[in-house]
């Protein structure tokens, strides 16, 4: 089980409260990407939200962290920490503080 | 009972405020999408339970909504939650593609940029909404960057009408200030071939086969940074607008200038005549009276403001050249607000309301045609749109 923390926006959007809980399937591995694409078959309305319907890349103004540590330029297939594999620690989608 | 619905779009969520006939007793909903800009909402004139709203961010992106009661709930249309943790999703939504592909579409062309260099299309947002005249599924939507996006299932799938972005004069399509935005979609109601579109800083165009081909229709229009009478595309319109009865004529709100079209656009001449400004962004008709019009001066291209202090909405009586200053109830001294391109509309009772909403976050409302006005509310966030639905 992943855990996703969702900035509010996004968690108004989706229709959810607190943390989203999703299930990468077995064997393959736990990715920026796969939370992505399960969060997105999860709840659609989020496609386009955090990267871009077609090429994928990131939204200029999100990012994301888990563990203390920035991911926001690791490579989308790139192996989240071992603790946002099992559910330990919660995959953070932070909004920039900008704007008014 | 009749009454009216007024839809609101700001900086910072919709509003929708309904009133009674006499459209005195308002109530108001909201915000919607709090936090959101929405830069329209728009009813669908074949079912006006049927709303479209287009609700942006420069965070996360374009989100389209669906409401089928009214504006009492919404939903993303093709992007409802799947009902399992493992079930696909239903359908797309929010995706505006421009269509490149070789079968359909045309080439990802590029634009003039603000520094004069060629930039490639990109899609940012989603300016405006017009919905069928008789298809409460069909949509169109007009986008940053410039192009016009169509859904026939209610907002689920977006298909662009690529014959309009790749116009051979694409390249020297420009900016404004506010991006490059389809800012205005008009149809007529008595051609269901026939549409007008307007681009800021290309101009205006016409299609006579249903959007698949366009027609620049600027002749008569003069800007200051066109040194060529004759330019063909370039210049910053900023809204035009129509009478269902006659829709051959059309008025238009330029960057400066009013100007009046009495042969489907393809000319024009100004009619801005006693205007104390002719700088502005909104025009409309009034609902019964197709000579009727309505702007709401601004001091000027560096200044977006209305002059004096004062808020004044003009009304010709006569199709332009001859206006009145419409002031009864709007404030005359120390107000400072616009009012953007697509924050005017015109209601269908008897007399015709006319409505409008400020930078300032007030929407006005006159029950009487413009001789008086109140405002609905005072502090909204900043009026991006309105638009009016009479109810029966």
């Amino acid at each position: 089980m992943i855990r996703v923390v969702l900035p509010p926006h996004l968690r108004a959007l989706a229709r959810v409260k607190g943390e989203v809980t999703l299930d990468i399937p077995k064997g393959g591995p736990v990715t920026r990407g796969a939370v992505l694409d399960a969060l997105e078959a999860r709840y659609p309305m989020l496609r386009g939200t955090i990267r871009d319907h077609v090429t994928e890349r990131r939204r200029p103004f999100l990012r994301f962290f888990a563990c203390e540590r920035d991911l926001t330029h690791e490579p989308p297939d790139a192996a989240l920490p071992d603790a946002v594999a099992s559910g330990a620690e919660p995959f953070l989608v932070i909004g920039a503080i900008a704007g008014g | 009972m009749s009454g009216v619905r007024v839809l609101v779009g700001t900086r910072k969520g919709a509003f929708i405020l309904t009133g009674d006939g006499k459209r005195k007793q308002w109530n108001v909903s909201g915000p919607h999408f709090a936090g959101w800009e929405i830069y329209h909402m728009k009813g669908s004139p074949a079912d006006p339970n049927r709303l479209y709203a287009s609700q942006t961010s420069g965070w996360f992106g374009q989100i389209i909504q669906r409401s089928c009661d009214g504006g009492k709930t919404w939903e993303t249309p093709g992007g409802g939650m799947t009902k399992t943790p493992d079930g696909m999703p239903a359908g797309e939504s929010n995706k505006f593609v421009y269509d490149a592909s070789p079968e359909t579409g045309k080439p990802l062309t590029t634009h003039q940029w603000y520094d004069g260099t060629q930039h490639p299309w990109e899609f940012k947002r989603v300016w405006h909404l017009e919905p069928s005249l008789t298809d409460p599924d069909a949509v169109y939507a007009g986008v940053e960057d410039a192009g016009l996006f169509r859904s026939s299932d209610g907002g689920q799938t977006w298909q662009e009408l690529p014959g309009l972005r790749g116009h051979g004069t694409g390249p020297k399509w420009q900016p404004g200030a506010g991006g490059m935005c389809l800012h205005t979609v008009l149809l007529d109601p008595k051609n269901a071939k026939r549409m007008y579109v307007a681009i800021s800083a290309a101009g205006a165009f016409r299609s006579d086969d249903g959007g698949a081909s366009w027609k620049p229709i600027n002749q008569g229009l003069h800007s200051q940074y066109i040194p060529d009478p004759k330019a063909e595309v370039g210049h910053c319109v900023h809204r035009i607008a129509l009478h269902r009865s006659r829709p051959n004529v059309l008025f238009m709100q330029k960057h400066w200038d009013v100007m009046r079209s009495d042969d489907a656009g393809d000319s024009w001449r100004e009619v801005s005549g006693n205007l104390p400004t002719d700088f502005g962004f909104v025009i409309d008709v009034h609902a019964h009276e197709p000579e009727t019009i309505y702007v709401v001066p601004i001091k000027s291209d560096s200044e977006h403001y209305v002059p004096d202090g004062k808020l004044r909405v003009y009304r010709s009586r006569k199709g332009g050249n001859e206006w009145e200053a419409l002031t009864k109830g709007l404030p005359q001294q120390d107000c400072y607000v616009n009012v953007l391109r697509d924050a005017m509309a015109v209601d269908s009772l008897e007399p015709c309301g006319v409505y409008f909403g400020t930078t300032g976050g007030q929407v006005y409302a006159s029950a009487d045609a413009g001789d008086n006005w109140a405002p609905i509310v005072r502090d909204l966030p900043a009026v991006l749109s309105v638009e009016v639905q009479t109810l029966a």
